[in-house]
């Protein structure tokens, strides 16, 4: 495992792309097969499946550091990372292992085939033999979530430099349903492309935020408008009789999806579409707020009463494959088209609506369509330039996201408490009151959107203008006034003011404005009753 | 605690009836006995201090013109009931704990302390108490501080690294204590180091005072980066990607605190590396030092304070949280720059 951490400290000592792409570079070229395909696995989600639960890790490591449990959590709490923690409150050691990352990894799967008193055992050897950042890095093996600072972007960046593949066909073909116990190296990276999983999907192209306006795009005339739902972003697959379903996270999402599977019904196989996922019951005009859907995703198996209450339609916006072929290097109207005569006749009971295009005159009529996208429960309007090709990954020039400003409110400072992990030492978490009278209601809680400078002179502050404490929580003398801005708001039962806001971050640091001209909770009722 | 305690925590600071006087006070009061010269220890406004010779020099040359008086460490001074004495504390050059005993009853109020000998602080000692206050800046057992030598080992290797890539190598440190721990570990072969202002003032100080470091130049605005090929730079954080740091031109930035054993806030803070050494007690540490203390009762003022005190208390102590205004070891200046300092 020495290469392997050899290689992470390389990219965790970095915050410069060159130097990461370079190790990651050199390690594709040097590391053994199982181990590079390994690692390309673990930096694209895929990892091995958990032998440990993490309450018994939590256990084993307060046992082994000869620590109470709740002074571990505590600890946990504060370093915000649960391989850190164990890593860290572990006696130190310097390691003699001599094992590669294949053979670790493949040691903890087997430990699904053993006792619990096996695994105690193995695992409280692990830890004894490797130290350092070998020992994180074994942590970060059994509880997954391996994220390093490097993107996928990165990382095919990296496989394209040691290969000398093009970047998107490497994206390509590490998208979609492969395990590294079914392919090799050779297969999954150099071998000519025949024998691709039928559920494969294709990378997503994803907009960048269009922030001053549409005013610098040019002739309006090259770009086409449609809402962007608030929904989630799927790709929707027909292939071999069967239907996939992708989310952009590159999760597999079929199993949540039933109603999809009709679409079989109504589009031939060899289709791929890109389009949103929404919650949209049929006698509705428009589609109902994210919250619903949350309430579909969370959910492995659905249960017929939330099928019914809940539906779930594609609102299909492009299409990436036509009878097997791959279309995306065709110009977005000549996709478009395609996509249009495909959904003209589809009956009401399908799971699929064309999502609509709106024309416009001028970029003046587009900002107007614009402003009444709360309305209609989308978040803006998408741009795509009519003659660009689908590209792979987050590109400037020809897809943009014109989203709709966010709602904002004037806040107190009520309590601050410190954050984890990368600001351990900082005070970051914060929670917010509006006025009710001579009272401040709390309504959200706010972590980011200040910069660390001014989250320093808010720590500065906070720790000379503590009134209670309550363990971590400090209350904090009413006196700094905030805009939070936020994307939606919506009435709650669970929360003292009532409401509860989506996406709550502090626009800014109002030092300009005095505490009693903070907005009141009637000012949040009034928001509630126009956008709830 | 009981309204006679030989030391009670006021809304200015920690004081001492018996002898009417306050340590380390965050407001103005007549009489203040200072740990050490760090701002949230040493403020400005009172109307007269007690420090040890050793730190003297820092707090005048950070307060200006103050009423003050020093000890040596361990002479035992009569200030009216109470009997005070200054031991070291191993925090800074000069830093002490200072020694309370009233009617045979010992408080010590250790201000910020660490036991590992740096070599150029006085080395700390355990003073035997039935009272010990107590910071907990690294007061979890994730804190462990490395063997100097070994980090002194790593950070010469970055050096030189990058000295062989003609790069400047920056270094952030508080000016007082660590700035000056760290030039001792560093290898002068590896080439020339330079200082930023207020480092060099603080080195003026602490070498008048006769302390032996090594050579350093003053990086102020005639100097030539050019004329200083494979140099080091120590420089307060703030100073670090400023203006003055970019006319270094190609250059490396490195960050040296306890805090940069949690890998979040290194990759936050810490430019492109970050050095695991404070002049703070580790988790080890702080337990310790309150074992040697021999005290029952433990007071601690800042840092991970409810966690800490909950430990001590499981483990059969009598601990209590004492909210006060120090800050131990931050990542921005704020504790090492005096007040009113531009």
């Amino acid at each position: 495992m020495k290469r392997f951490a050899a290689l992470f400290n390389a990219i965790d000592q970095s915050t410069k792309t060159t130097v990461k792409v370079a190790a990651l570079a050199d390690y594709f070229n040097d590391a053994n097969d199982m181990d590079r395909l390994w690692t390309v696995a673990l930096f694209s989600g895929r990892r091995p499946k958990r032998a440990v639960t993490t309450t018994r890790l939590r256990e084993w490591a307060a046992e082994a550091a000869e620590i109470p449990l709740w002074l571990f959590e505590d600890s946990y709490a504060v370093v915000g990372d649960l391989a850190e923690t164990i890593a860290l409150v572990l006696p130190p050691n310097d390691t003699e292992d001599k094992s590669d990352l294949s053979f670790w990894i493949n040691a903890l799967r087997g430990l699904a085939d053993v006792g619990e008193l096996n695994r105690k055992t193995f695992v409280i050897d692990a830890w004894n033999r490797l130290g350092g950042t070998e020992r994180f890095v074994f942590n970060k093996l059994i509880t997954g979530g391996f994220r390093m600072g490097v993107s996928q972007k990165l990382m095919t960046r990296a496989l394209s430099r040691a290969t000398g593949k093009p970047e998107a066909e490497l994206a390509h073909r590490l998208m979609g349903n492969w395990h590294p116990d079914d392919v090799t190296w050779h297969q999954l990276i150099e071998a000519d492309d025949a024998t691709a999983d039928a559920s494969r999907p294709y990378p997503f192209y994803l907009a960048y935020a269009l922030e001053d306006g549409p005013g610098t795009l040019g002739d309006p005339q090259d770009w086409r408008a449609e809402w962007k739902w608030d929904g989630i972003r799927g790709q929707l697959i027909l292939r071999d009789g069967s239907y996939f379903v992708w989310s952009r996270g590159e999760e597999l999402m079929t199993d949540r999806f039933p109603e999809l599977a009709r679409a079989i019904d109504h589009i031939p196989p060899g289709t791929v579409l890109d389009g949103e996922l929404l919650v949209w019951p049929a006698d509705q005009d428009k589609p109902s707020s994210f919250n619903a859907l949350q309430a579909r995703i969370g959910r492995k198996t659905v249960p017929k009463k939330l099928l019914a209450e809940a539906p779930v339609v594609l609102h299909a916006y492009d299409m990436l494959e036509w009878q097997g072929d791959d279309l995306r290097d065709a110009p977005f109207a000549d996709r478009r088209a395609l996509l249009e005569q495909t959904c003209a006749d589809l009956p009401p009971e399908a799971p699929l609506r064309l999502s609509p295009q709106h024309p416009f005159e001028s970029w003046d009529t587009l900002a107007s369509l614009r402003s009444t996208a709360r309305e209609a429960h989308a978040e803006g309007l998408m741009l795509k330039r009519a003659d660009s090709p689908y590209l792979a990954g987050r590109k400037k020039g020809d897809w943009w996201k014109w989203k709709l400003d966010p709602l904002t409110i004037d806040a107190v400072m009520i309590y601050a408490q410190a954050g984890s992990g990368r600001r351990a030492n900082l005070f970051t978490d914060f929670t917010f009151a509006v006025w009710n009278g001579n009272e401040l209601v709390p309504f959200t809680k706010a972590y980011s959107g200040l910069t660390d400078a001014e989250f320093r002179q808010i720590t500065a502050w906070v720790r000379k203008n503590t009134l209670q404490r309550f363990g971590p929580v400090r209350q904090v003398t009413p006196h700094h006034v905030f805009e939070i801005a936020f994307e939606g708001i919506q009435a709650s039962k669970r929360h003292k003011s009532g409401v509860a806001l989506r996406f709550p971050r502090m626009a800014r640091w109002r030092q300009d404005k005095p505490l009693a001209e903070a907005n009141t909770l009637d000012d949040l009722n009034e928001m509630l009753r126009i956008y709830g | 605690m009981s309204k006679d305690a030989v030391l009670t925590f006021t809304d200015k600071g920690i004081y001492c009836a018996a002898g009417d006087f306050y340590i380390d006070p965050w407001r103005p009061v007549a009489r203040a006995l200072i740990t050490h010269g760090h701002a949230d220890h040493a403020r400005w406004g009172m109307g007269s201090y007690l420090a040890t010779h050793a730190a003297l020099p820092v707090m005048r040359h950070r307060l200006g013109d103050i009423t003050a008086e020093g000890i040596d460490f361990g002479e035992v001074r009569q200030i009216g009931g109470a009997q005070v004495s200054f031991h070291p504390a191993g925090h800074v050059p000069g830093s002490a704990q200072i020694r309370v005993e009233v009617g045979g009853e010992v408080w010590v109020a250790s201000g910020d302390y660490k036991i590992v000998d740096d070599g150029l602080s006085e080395a700390f000692e355990p003073v035997r108490c039935h009272h010990f206050i107590t910071e907990s800046t690294f007061g979890l057992p994730v804190f462990r501080w490395a063997d100097q030598r070994d980090v002194a080992a790593a950070l010469n290797e970055w050096w030189a690294g990058c000295a062989a890539q003609g790069k400047t190598a920056f270094l952030g440190a508080y000016a007082l204590g660590k700035a000056q721990r760290l030039m001792a570990m560093l290898d002068p072969a590896i080439g020339p180091i330079l200082t930023h202002g207020a480092v060099e003032h603080t080195n003026r100080v602490l070498r008048d005072q006769g302390l032996t470091l090594p050579d350093t130049t003053l990086a102020n605005a005639e100097l030539s980066p050019k004329d200083h090929p494979r140099a080091l730079v120590l420089a307060p954080p703030s100073a670090l990607g400023s203006k003055w740091a970019k006319t270094f031109g190609p250059q490396e930035t490195a960050f040296a605190s306890g805090w940069m054993a949690l890998r979040g806030v290194r990759r936050r803070r810490a430019g492109d590396r970050g050095f695991v050494i404070s002049d703070h007690a580790d988790w080890h540490g702080l337990l310790w030092a309150i074992k040697e203390t021999g005290a029952e009762n433990i007071y601690v003022t800042h840092g991970y304070t409810d966690v800490f005190t909950r430990y001590l208390q499981d483990e059969g102590w009598n601990a209590q949280v004492v909210p006060t205004q120090f800050e131990g070891e931050t990542l921005d200046a704020s504790t090492d720059e005096p007040e009113g300092a531009t």
